[in-house]
């Protein structure tokens, strides 16, 4: 065990694995924290707290790591490099780890332009590939990157995430296979909508054996609407939702397309659970908690494992 | 070049408010060359400013001088003679330019008429982009001759991420991923393998993050 976390216990164990996120709060409530983490609780295997994200500014992905903890979620810090130098990443890995943190996603991070703050300065001292590995590095090694050796090394299970839908295409996977070098141990990937490109994606990782040298969680999102769906489309880059997508929940009357949604994602999930490769599922309910435990539980994926 | 943007005449109002006698000084390096501070830049701008004091019912007298180079010692003290006779110079060089007056004429003040951009190239008459930060580590040879540290907006040595979209960054639609400009110049090279390759940890101490930098040519001292 390299972290000894819930959700590489369970991903050794052969158990294909179910992830979620919770978004903190933009204020400095924990009660908002503790009412998304009872959605959460019992449904996954470790949960995402994601950081800052779309550079909206939030409570602290490390503060909401520790409140989901209390209430028995395990968590799963997201950290970017747009706000932080290597001095302060290096400082936060080592007090996550110490508060007992065994998971990890590293990322570049949202531009500070989609933020509230566009005028903010950005850091980005070392990216998204650099970060993987220097958590490895400190994990594995127990050193800082000077060399001089750490007062205990940090313990983490590393994540990355990929876009598979994101251009140019091609250096998708060479680009998942320099992650996976780096010291990413698994992989978060964006929403996937467009499962044949999904295919695509999968059949030039599994050629370069990379399905067996990481765990890959698949992403999914589940629709509320038509509109979410032609908002998101249109709104975040690289996000590719097919046409037959966004025409089967419109075909819908507006009150049941959250279901059909719904629907929709627990099929995904179905799906993406027999498919060669794939490891387990992200579910991002984004600001819908609420329907982790249908749509995991849909899916087949409860009650989850305790793996000892 | 450096390149540069003229400030609104309504700032430039504003900072020459006090004076009634100034110097209003171009430089014949980058700035003309972008069309923001050279001589006909200076003509210009003082005609404006005196109109506009005029129609406020006062004047302003102006000294016009461009001088070859406002960053150059030799020709910077070819204002010596005059300039303790002027309450302020206007200057529409470069930030480096017109510290370097400001530097060399303790008691004078100095107002800044331009906004100093980037180090960049003209694309084509009128149009600017941005290539080089200066960072003191060029690793343009690795990179296919695109500098990820200038072309990407995340500055990220392994892109490009998942905002690139059809060869545009998602910071700004008319803004090209660099990272995809990166890519397509290294096949075109048939040097991809230098995209799948470990960059270590940039050390940025060589930029402006290790402090103001000097250059000491030995040789020529």
């Amino acid at each position: 065990m390299k972290s000894g976390s819930n959700l590489e216990k369970v991903l050794a164990a052969g158990h294909f694995s179910v992830t979620a996120e919770c978004g903190p709060p933009r204020g400095a409530d924990p009660d908002i924290v503790r009412k998304k983490a009872a959605f959460v609780k019992g449904n996954v295997d470790a949960c995402n707290v994601t950081d800052n994200q779309t550079s909206v500014v939030r409570m602290s992905s490390l503060a909401g790591c520790l409140l989901i903890k209390e209430l028995g979620v395990e968590p799963l810090i997201q950290m970017v490099v747009r706000d932080r130098n290597r001095i302060a990443l290096q400082s936060d890995l080592l007090g996550a780890s110490a508060m007992g943190v065994r998971n990890i996603l590293c990322l570049s991070g949202d531009h500070q332009k989609f933020g509230d703050d566009p005028q903010a300065k950005n850091v980005f001292d070392i990216d998204s590939m650099q970060f993987i590995h220097l958590v490895r590095l400190m994990r594995d090694e127990g050193t800082f990157p000077s060399g001089k050796k750490l007062e205990g090394a940090p313990k983490f299970f590393i994540g990355c995430a990929v876009n598979p839908f994101a251009d140019p295409f091609e250096i998708r996977v060479p680009r998942l296979k320099m992650k996976v070098t780096a010291g990413a141990d698994f992989v978060q990937t964006q929403c996937i909508y467009n499962m044949k490109k999904f295919k695509e994606y999968m059949e030039l990782a599994k050629r370069e054996g990379l399905h067996e040298k990481v765990k890959i969680l698949a992403g999914v999102t589940p629709l509320k609407s038509a509109g979410m769906a032609k908002f998101m489309r249109k709104m975040v880059a690289g996000m590719d939702i097919p046409e037959e997508v966004i025409a089967r929940i419109a075909a819908e009357p507006k009150d049941k397309q959250a279901d059909k949604g719904i629907e929709m994602c627990i099929e995904q999930i179905q799906e993406l659970k027999e498919m060669e490769g794939i490891s387990g599922v992200h579910v991002m309910a984004i600001e819908w908690e609420e329907k982790l435990a249908e749509i995991i539980g849909g899916a087949g994926l409860l009650p989850r494992p305790v793996v000892e | 070049m450096i390149t540069g943007t003229p400030k609104p005449i309504e700032e430039i109002m504003e900072m020459v408010e006090p004076y009634d006698n100034i110097i209003l000084a171009g430089c014949h390096g980058c700035v003309t060359v972008c069309r923001v501070g050279g001589e006909k830049e200076v003509q210009v701008l003082a005609s404006t400013l005196r109109l506009a004091r005029e129609a406020g019912g006062r004047t302003i007298k102006i000294r016009e001088v461009s001088l070859e180079r406002q960053c150059d010692p030799e020709y910077v003290e070819q204002m010596r003679p005059y300039v303790g006779d002027y309450q302020a110079v206007l200057s529409i060089a470069c930030g480096a330019g017109i510290q370097f007056l400001a530097e060399k004429f303790t008691t004078t003040p100095l107002l800044p008429g331009i906004n100093t951009g980037f180090l960049g190239v003209t694309e084509r008459q009128g149009e600017w982009s941005e290539r080089c930060q200066g960072c003191g580590d060029c690793v343009l040879h690795l990179t296919g001759g695109i500098c990820p540290v200038t072309r990407c907006a995340k500055s990220l040595f392994h892109g490009p991420c998942g905002g690139s979209v059809q060869g545009i960054c998602e910071v700004d639609k008319s803004v090209k991923c660099g990272w995809q400009l990166i890519i397509d110049r290294l096949k075109a090279l048939n040097q991809m393998e230098n995209y799948t390759k470990f960059k270590p940890f940039k050390g940025w101490s060589t930029a402006r993050d290790g402090g103001p930098r000097r250059i000491i040519r030995e040789d020529m001292i």
